[in-house]
């Protein structure tokens, strides 16, 4: 099985889907000729033509409008935002048209489109180009939103997110680009949306996670592994919908229950994620559940010493696992 | 108006008084909704009234086969014509089950008919703009013909989706038509103070593509400014923006008083164009509307009206477990 | 000593880079920004500049060789620089010792139970007073529990041997408010308190605890009244729409009086009573399982026919559950009509703050004696209660006389 990188799994799904079915097509900034800023559809413009990867004028709105429309009408269109900072302006089109075209029309119009959309810092990307933009969308009902770690999950989720009836907002960590690489199998296959997964077994302390934060996690259990602390990691994969069943699974695996991620912790995920447990897995806990996130300051600044603070590592995971561990 | 325009540009004696029908009959919806509102059995009405020639002389130039709609929430006058009936506005008045836009679920006007190619309209206004360019992309990618109509109010051709696809149409050269239904009013703000420049039509310069005023009381006129539209479109020659002109003569909705804003001489005014007064005498004029053929369709129209107004107040809500389907596909 | 030279980040979400061609050598003089060698990424093809003035020492990395950014690629000696070595930052601090000490002050956990440590214990029968824990502060883990399972779950209760000792905390003598224990039987139904059963319980309990109530009845002799309704009972439906009741007569009544004696229309703040200059008053509305005080609010400015209808749509709004807070709200007498259930005589709750609440009981025949005979009357007891802090029993007994005056004044042919 051939190793390759997030970004890479990224481009593939997208190239096996657009030769599977033509209603698929590529439209963004940059996505054409110059192959995307981050070069996610490289080669697709050679391959498919200008018109299945359609270089759009500098306007998110249209991006996302123009997607929607094209999905209503029975097309499979994905949807480039250059970076998950500049998807606001489409945000109207998002929440009041994509996300509620089946309901208000009673289920006689959908809007099947993917939005990818690459997101999280780390990069010296400063306020704008960091951003992790989840927690506004996770609160908006009839979205889907995909968030993999690894190529493989890529793959798998991105393909499947393409074949869905619905909109699905697909969320890449641009920071996991070319740091992951992985295994991922050359023939067709796709993931279930909705899914969690479990990526290591453990009995101390359950972490659970989604994105680059997972990595960290991952990294921090292999640490403490020498420490006699076995960290159990649970991948979401899946923020929308979402994976009550396994998150309750995993929490009965340890009784201690850690939340990640980089997206600022006051109205975060982990509070959704911290409420599932709460309500459905009291008796199973043996500790507060914990949630180690952004800080809720606006945005991640520029100043290195600064992006290193915001940033989570697998320095503070280990810390904060420690720390749960002993309690 | 000059004699036999109809004919020149192509309608025949039927059509132009099929027209004068569907006018006559969106109107009188119309009208019955105010009633009904008024009367306590609906909670709300979104007019037409006043814009019923731009509506049904624009839809006319358009193939009902396979041309879409993505219309606003004064179109009545386009969906009728597209395929809904009386009975399917009464039924979106009261909110009940069977309406085919919504289930019930969405307010009056807010039009969506899968089966008529008429896509699905929510309230933030404008966003529809944009679904019609990307009807027409996939259009392109499909190399299907069809041409797409939208539709918006003067008020909404300021919003930032129309630029956007406008501007979007007119680099990919897309068969789409924009059509600004100016009836000089959103809610209370006049053009005055909502458009710089006072034209709407003169933007589609800045796009590279046409840009047609047009009197909107006159259907005849709307209808020949968007065969050429149309046929500009159908021919791959990109889109054309239009603006028709004419008047709102009622309050924006039924939670509105207008009587804050604009004097009743003004509205009085405006009334004395209104498109049912003068293209009916225009057919009169034609010899095509005599007494007979008028008394027969105003008692046709009345009936349906009448019709749909009680098979809809008799027709069942939605079971409360609807609330909780259509959320994903299921 | 020579400067580090590291892999630049050559883009955002760039990890690594591949160097293309070395354009300097070892030995080579090199200015500041001028190029030093091609990097390839899958971003960006660059030439990478030197941050400084010197000579290239040594190149690391060779050429097609992938580098991770940040990781050393060459070195390059500064101009003028000393040859001595600089001792390099320990970047990384010696673990602190004041760690260990600060846990000695964690307070003591080993009392306080996690809800799956509980859990595990009472399905497995565990006396946790006999297991030793191993998390912070002594408490007892999940897995302290899951271990002892493992084990065969020895450590059980043993009453006999260790009687718990005796030994209460100061505040734990005090005697705190419980829920009752009410021994319940087969087949009892049990309701759960809540809503606005709760809310009345709680506004009752209230209402009783502040405000010392007194109590006072009088009888009025309401034929003519009765006379009068009966007369335009039918016809005042026809015309109006709604049932000619005794309900808005009281309310008349009361309204009337109360403006003779403002300070029935008063509420109590504390360090002040407020004469209130509004006079709405609430009514008692039951329905099966609650009972709401709507209030119709300006009642001084109703008519009877006025009154009537305010207190048919209000009974409507509770019926249907469609009260709205402003219903509810300002009420600045209330007028209970037990009468429509009943009662001869009751001693209502006081509607807090309010000053008092009347009752108007039934209508019954009786025999009374009136002027030296008796006589089949229509009568009817009036039931006060009243906040004592408000008002004394003075007051409220002539506010009640004019109440009583006023329903007596009624005769088979008044105008109303």
């Amino acid at each position: 099985m051939p190793v390759i990188s997030y970004i890479d799994a990224v481009t593939l799904a997208l190239k096996e889907e657009m030769k599977r079915d033509e209603r698929v097509f590529v439209l963004g900034e940059d996505v054409g000729v110059r192959g995307g800023v981050f070069r996610t559809t490289a080669g697709l413009h050679e391959e498919f033509g200008e018109d299945r990867v359609l270089d759009t004028p500098l306007t998110e709105s249209a991006i996302a409008g123009v997607a929607i429309g094209a999905a209503a009408y029975g097309m499979r269109p994905v949807a480039e935002m250059q970076f998950a900072d500049f998807i606001m302006p489409a945000f109207n089109q998002i929440v009041s048209e994509a996300a509620k075209i089946r309901y208000r029309s009673n289920g006689t119009f959908s809007a099947p489109l993917v939005i990818r959309a690459p997101y999280g810092g780390g990069v010296h990307g400063a306020l704008y180009h960091s951003q992790s933009v989840e927690k506004l969308f996770t609160g908006v009902p009839g979205l889907k939103i995909v968030m993999p770690s690894t190529p493989y999950d890529v793959k798998g989720l991105l393909k499947a997110a393409i074949r869905d009836e619905d909109p699905v907002l697909f969320f890449e960590h641009k920071r996991c680009y070319r740091l992951i690489k992985g295994e991922v199998p050359v023939e067709d296959y796709t993931l279930p949306i909705g899914k969690a997964d479990v990526k290591r077994e453990g009995t101390d302390v359950t972490v659970i996670s989604y994105g680059l934060t997972l990595h960290f996690a991952l990294q921090a259990a292999e640490e403490l592994d020498k420490e006699g602390i076995s960290v159990h990691v649970l991948d979401l994969r899946t923020l929308v919908p979402l994976d009550k069943e396994a998150i309750l699974e995993a929490t009965a695996k340890t009784g201690k229950v850690l939340v990640i991620h980089e997206d600022n912790q006051t109205g975060g995920f982990g509070g959704e994620v911290a409420s599932v447990i709460a309500e459905e897995a009291f008796f199973e806990l043996d500790a507060p559940i914990k949630r180690l996130c952004g800080p809720d300051v606006p945005a991640m600044p520029y100043s290195p010493p600064l992006e290193k603070e915001f940033m989570l590592n697998k320095e503070k995971v280990t810390t904060a696992i420690r720390e749960l561990a002993a309690f | 108006m000059s004699e036999k325009r109809h004919g020149q540009l192509g309608l025949s004696d039927e059509q132009a008084l099929s027209m004068y029908r569907y006018m006559l009959l969106a109107r009188k919806i119309d009208e019955r909704m105010w009633l009904l509102n008024r009367a306590g059995k609906i909670p709300f009405v979104i007019s037409c009234q006043g814009q019923e020639a731009i509506q049904v002389g624009s839809t006319f130039a358009l193939d009902r086969e396979k041309d879409w709609l993505c219309p606003y929430y004064r179109d009545l006058g386009m969906v009728l014509v597209f395929g809904q009936n009386a009975k399917d506005q009464m039924l979106s008045a009261f909110a009940k089950a069977e309406e085919p836009n919504s289930g019930g679920r969405q307010m009056p006007g807010h039009y969506g008919d899968h089966r008529y190619r008429i896509l699905t309209g929510s309230s933030p206004v404008t966003t529809q703009v944009l679904h019609a360019v990307g009807i027409a992309y996939a259009g392109k990618l499909e190399q299907k013909d069809h041409v797409v109509l939208t539709s918006c109010g003067e008020g909404s051709s300021n919003q930032g989706d129309f630029h956007e696809a406008c501007n979007f149409a007119g680099v990919h050269n897309l068969p789409v038509i924009f059509l600004v239904e100016n009836n000089q009013y959103a809610i209370s703000v006049p053009i005055s103070k909502q458009v710089a420049g006072g034209d709407i039509y003169k933007r589609a310069d800045g796009y590279g593509f046409p840009g047609i005023k047009v009197d909107g009381n006159d259907p005849l006129a709307v209808y020949e400014a968007m065969k050429t539209a149309v046929e500009r479109a159908r021919n791959g020659e990109g889109p054309t923006l239009i603006e028709a002109v004419s008047y709102r003569l009622v309050p924006h909705s039924s939670d509105d008083d207008d009587r804050s804003y604009r004097t009743r001489d003004e509205v009085d005014e405006a009334k004395k164009k209104d498109s049912l007064v003068s293209y009916r005498e225009y057919l009169i004029a034609q010899g095509l509307l005599t007494d007979d053929v008028e008394e027969r369709m105003n008692k046709e129209v009345a009936q349906e009206v009448d019709e749909a107004t009680e098979y809809a107040e008799q027709a069942p809500y939605p079971e409360t477990s609807e609330t909780y389907t259509h959320v994903y596909a299921e | 000593m020579a400067t580090d030279i590291k892999m630049p980040q050559l883009g955002e979400s760039v990890t690594e880079g591949t160097i293309a061609k070395w354009l300097k050598q070892p030995g080579d003089p090199i200015a500041k920004y001028e190029p030093i060698c091609e990097v390839a990424t899958d971003k960006v093809n660059a030439e990478v500049p030197s941050t400084i003035d010197g000579t290239m020492t040594e190149i690391i990395a060779g050429e097609g060789e992938t580098i991770e950014v940040g990781q050393l690629i060459c070195r390059i000696a500064q101009a003028g620089e000393e040859t001595a070595p600089v001792k390099e930052a320990t970047s990384e601090e010696a673990p602190s010792a004041v760690q260990e000490d600060e846990k000695k002050d964690e307070p003591t956990m080993k009392n306080r139970y996690s809800p799956a440590v509980l859990r595990l214990s009472q399905e497995n029968d565990i006396d946790l007073t006999q297991v030793d824990g191993t998390g912070a502060g002594g408490r007892i883990t999940r897995k302290d529990i899951l271990a002892v399972i493992e084990k065969g779950g020895t450590p059980t209760k043993t009453e006999a041997s260790t009687p718990a000792p005796p030994s209460l905390k100061a505040e734990e003598t005090i005697p705190k408010p419980v829920a009752r224990t009410i021994e319940s039987e087969n087949g009892d139904e049990h309701i759960a308190v809540a809503g606005v059963r709760r809310t009345i319980a709680e506004r009752m309990v209230q209402s009783k605890h502040e405000a010392p109530h007194a109590w006072m009845m009088v009888e009025a002799d309401v034929t003519g009244l009765v006379e009068l309704r009966n007369q335009h009972k039918s016809s005042f439906k026809q015309k109006e729409g709604v049932n000619l009741t005794f309900l808005p007569f009281f309310i008349k009544a009361v309204v009337d009086s109360i403006k003779e004696f403002p300070h029935l229309n008063s509420v109590w703040a504390g360090d002040q009573i407020i004469l209130k200059k509004r006079i709405n008053i609430s009514i008692a509305v039951a329905t099966e399982d609650a009972l709401f005080v709507p209030v119709i609010h300006d009642a001084d400015e109703k008519s009877i026919l006025g009154l009537a209808k305010s207190v048919h749509q209000l009974a409507e709004k509770t019926r249907q559950g469609k009260l709205e807070i402003k219903d509810m709200q300002g009420g600045t007498f209330t007028v209970n009509n037990t009468g429509s259930f009943g009662s001869v005589a009751s001693a209502p709750i006081i509607n807090q703050p309010q000053a008092a609440i009347l009752s108007f009981e039934s209508i019954v025949k009786k025999p009374v004696v009136k002027d030296n005979m008796i006589a089949v009357r229509d009568m009817m007891n009036l039931c006060m209660s009243l906040d004592h802090r408000i008002l004394d029993g003075l007051m409220a007994g002539r506010f009640l006389q004019r109440v009583k005056e006023r329903l007596e004044a009624y005769q088979r042919d008044s105008s109303f």
